[in-house]
């Protein structure tokens, strides 16, 4: 069988959502409201989307349980970001807060309460109170089910709100036409296995992570990078790859998530000598320090011998002396992830944990709008007719170096819904579909018929196992630079194999072997932007550590190894040339004072 | 190495004129502690092999299917609980598509059909709305569900009237909004469910309790439903 120009559908839309997780159906509610015509594009069902696994909570500075304020919020975040975030996006996201969250209230999200009848917030790793003092309160949760309670929630607003599904639809490439603008997307209907064209105004891509790039991570199987993939093969460059940030506890040997809310609720980590070890490496934070930087205490105690179990390779979380009741009430997933995947009863056994890859900071660059940009004719934002980008497959950037927890959550709603707005008021003012170009579904149909004639060659997740071997060797917690610099070649080497991907199943209707191997082009393009990225970034920064440049807090230059002077700033890579490009750091916020970079000590 | 088998339902609707079980074997080394990294393990073997996943860890709902007999979650089935030959088939009485992946339309179309989302006569106030810790409470055993859909294919009720019967997960969703302290819809809701099948086809079969992977009660929810119902006819 071999797909043709003559036998795709084409169908117009104003808008074509790319992805039904938090962030893609905040856009798809803000749009469907405003009665555009929109398809919302999704994989899987969406309440099947990542989001859904999310357990901790979503930030927003309501002050329910101590005073708070976004000022706080704002400056958390940005040393969070350890300064490679850009402070006017993180004042925008930090300022509408809690307006997304009352909102997020309103359409029926099942918070849990205060006795006084608001919602409750816990303590989460990095948010303080007073620019550092202490550890404040400002993680709004639903037990440890947060993300499960808010993907419903949003899914069932689009319900009422009559959004447009297409579901089990896998988008495959952008369409972009002879100016650079985006018209389109080509998309395969996984039922029938046929190929289609939705023409649209505007596209938004909200295709999350891309952790499937790695041996181990929290990820679900379908993260694996599709919208990131779809913007590198277009000429999109993808901005600061190398930053993927480690969650301290991913249970050892499953790699499933233990939400950071365990440590708000007072969960202790332990080194094999029973040590509460944070406290020597952060006295203020301990175990509520920001992500990257517990993971790299964890390694570091696992390295220096102290780790736990037969083969000293994992830490404990201890939640023993939390109660049997405010686990049950406040934990209860964890309560069964304990048992299912390690079992263990966390109520009389800490559990085994190992820092586990959980989160992309980097990914498609955008300005506050949700607008993607790139750099053209000398101008670093120049906005990308036709194409917006949110959730964790964009780089706004409001995370930098680090991501702090339950401000993913919280970027989900404020963009996904800026971007809606912005593209109501987008189409209001834009009536007129341009033009397809004529060879646009082209380069979709070399993919597809690369895979229809192949007759030998390798199975696709052989390559897949080859792209996240690699990458948890060489882009793990701690890099090396010679270890990076091997990554890179062993990348190019299995990018040069992707080719090669037979397809021995041919079928049409819900052909799952074709859709693993169309995601191998995406994990290829990630894969390869983190590792070349990560190599060339001579500093430590957030969750990117390398050995080789590592210093003391106290080293008058390079403080922690960070190199503010040649390294504060944004890494662009394009796929085509496998080249990059740098931007800077945007430093002033949008109406207050600039934080400006310190040592980042907890 | 172990060697465990397994027999599965095929059906690919391009190459087969109707569906068929098939046996296959797989070497298992240890590490598959789920049935779904076993799966996993088979499609390498045969890529053809089609089922849902995602999460992998029993919070999205993608890989519900019927395992020797009985309505479950793929990634949080034990392989040590299964002894023997391992009997997998699709969800029952929706139609199948592919192997061991199910038309799920109806299933959705229930759901829908219930309004599933909250409805409040009043203005929504500048900061959430208040609900005490007891209000709260009241929607634990509801809002946890996944819509994996083993209950209401476990169900004979819903295999007889699909399109008629709202299912034990669909009545599960609605008890959850009219169970919620700023839902002002409950009069609305119950009217809905006002005929002799929406809700009164539950007969407390009971197979949807038994087979929820989230541990929840359908069958409670419907009781209390069936409860207002009757009386407000008083």
């Amino acid at each position: 069988m071999t797909y043709t120009k003559a036998n795709i559908t084409k169908r117009k839309f104003d808008v074509v959502i790319i992805g039904a997780g938090g962030s893609g159906m905040r856009a798809a509610l803000e749009l469907s409201r405003a009665g555009l015509n929109v398809a919302s594009l999704s994989k899987v069902f969406p309440t099947r989307s990542h989001t859904v696994a999310a357990q901790g909570g979503v930030s927003a500075s309501l002050g329910n349980m101590s005073e708070d304020n976004w000022h706080y919020h704002f400056y958390d975040t940005i040393k969070g970001s350890d300064w490679l975030g850009d402070q006017d996006a993180i004042e925008f996201m930090c300022r509408e807060a809690p307006k997304v969250v009352y909102e997020l209230e309103h359409f029926g999200m099942p918070f849990d309460r205060n006795p006084d009848g608001t919602i409750y917030q816990r303590p989460f790793g990095g948010h303080t109170a007073n620019y550092g003092e202490k550890p404040v309160q400002r993680a709004c949760a639903a037990a440890d089910r947060t993300g499960h309670a808010m993907l419903h929630t949003l899914y069932q607003q689009n319900v009422k709100a009559k959004t447009n599904f297409f579901v089990e639809w896998m988008a495959l490439d952008l369409i972009r036409d002879a100016d650079g603008d985006v018209v389109g997307v080509t998309a395969l209907e996984m039922e029938t296995g046929d190929l289609h064209i939705l023409q649209a105004k505007t596209v938004l891509l909200a295709t999350g992570g891309a952790g499937r790039i790695f041996g181990a991570s929290t990820n679900a199987f379908i993260n694996t990078g599709d919208g990131l993939g779809m913007a590198a093969r277009s000429g999109i460059a993808l901005q600061d790859m190398e930053f993927w940030q480690f969650h301290p506890t991913g249970v050892a040997g499953a790699g499933v998530l233990l939400t950071e809310g365990c440590r708000g609720e007072g969960a202790i980590l332990r080194n094999a000598d029973g040590e509460r070890f944070m406290e020597r490496y952060a006295p203020t934070l301990k175990d509520l320090a920001p992500r990257d930087f517990v993971s790299r205490c964890m390694d570091q105690e696992i390295k220096e011998g102290r780790g736990c179990g037969p083969n000293k390779d994992y830490i404990v979380l201890d939640m023993t002396h939390l109660g049997v009741e405010t686990i049950a009430k406040r934990l209860p997933s964890v309560l069964e992830i304990g048992h299912n995947f390690a079992n263990v009863d966390i109520t009389k056994e800490p559990i085994p944990v190992v820092p586990t890859i959980h989160y992309q900071m980097g990914g498609i660059p955008t300005n506050i709008n949700g607008q993607v940009i790139s750099q053209k004719d000398g101008i670093n934002n120049a906005v990308v007719n036709g194409l917006y980008a949110v959730g964790e497959c964009a780089c706004v950037s409001v995370h930098g170096a680090n991501r702090l927890g339950t401000n993913s959550l919280l970027d989900l709603l404020v963009f996904g819904k800026a971007a809606g707005r912005h593209i109501v008021e987008f189409n209001n003012r834009n009536k007129e579909h341009k033009p397809l170009p004529a060879d646009a579904a082209d380069k979709t149909l070399e993919r597809l018929n690369q895979l229809e004639s192949s007759t030998e060659g390798t199975y696709s997740q052989d390559i897949a196992a080859d792209i996240r071997a690699a990458m948890q060797l060489h882009a793990g917690v701690f890099r090396t630079q010679v270890s990076m610099d091997e990554g890179v070649q062993k990348i190019a080497e299995i990018r040069s194999r992707v080719g090669s991907i037979t397809l021995k199943d041919k079928s049409k209707v819900f052909n799952t072997a074709r859709i693993e191997a169309l995601e191998v082009d995406n994990l290829i393009e990630v894969a390869q932007a983190t590792m070349v990225s990560a190599a060339a970034r001579r500093e430590c920064r957030g969750a990117h550590t390398v050995y080789d440049y590592e210093h003391p807090a106290d080293h008058a230059e390079f403080p922690l190894g960070r190199n503010d002077k040649e390294w504060m700033k944004h890494t662009l890579w394009y796929s085509e040339g496998n080249r990059l490009a740098y931007k800077p750091v945007n430093l002033k916020p949008l109406t207050v004072d600039s934080v400006p970079p310190k040592v980042r000590t907890f | 190495m172990t060697k465990r088998t397994f027999q599965i339902y095929r059906y690919d609707p391009d190459t087969d004129a109707k569906p068929y079980m098939q046996t296959i074997e797989i070497e298992l080394d240890g590490h598959e502690r789920m049935l779904l990294d076993a799966l996993v393990k088979l499609k390498a073997q045969d890529p053809t092999l089609s089922f849902r996943r995602s999460c992998r860890e029993g919070v999205c709902g993608s890989d519900a299917m019927n395992i020797n007999g009985k309505n479950g979650l793929a990634c949080l089935t034990n392989m040590n609980t299964l002894k023997g030959v391992v009997v997998l088939k699709p969800l029952p009485g929706l139609p199948v598509i592919r192997d061991l992946i199910v038309d799920m339309t109806q299933f959705f179309k229930q759901y829908n059909s219930i309004k599933p989302y909250l409805i409040s006569e009043t203005i929504a106030p500048e900061r959430e709305r208040l609900q005490s810790p007891e209000e709260r409470e009241e929607l634990n055993g509801l809002y946890e569900c996944i819509l994996c859909a083993s209950c209401s294919t476990s169900c004979p009720s819903f295999w007889w009237n699909p399109d008629k019967f709202v299912g034990p997960a669909g009545l599960l969703q609605a008890y959850r909004f009219i169970a919620d302290s700023r839902d002002d819809a409950t009069a609305e809701r119950l009217d809905n469910l006002e005929d002799p099948y929406r809700l009164f086809r539950c007969h407390t079969i009971m197979n949807c309790v038994d087979v929820c992977p989230k541990g929840l009660n359908p069958t409670k929810a419907i009781g209390k439903i069936k409860e207002m119902m009757v009386l407000r006819t008083i």
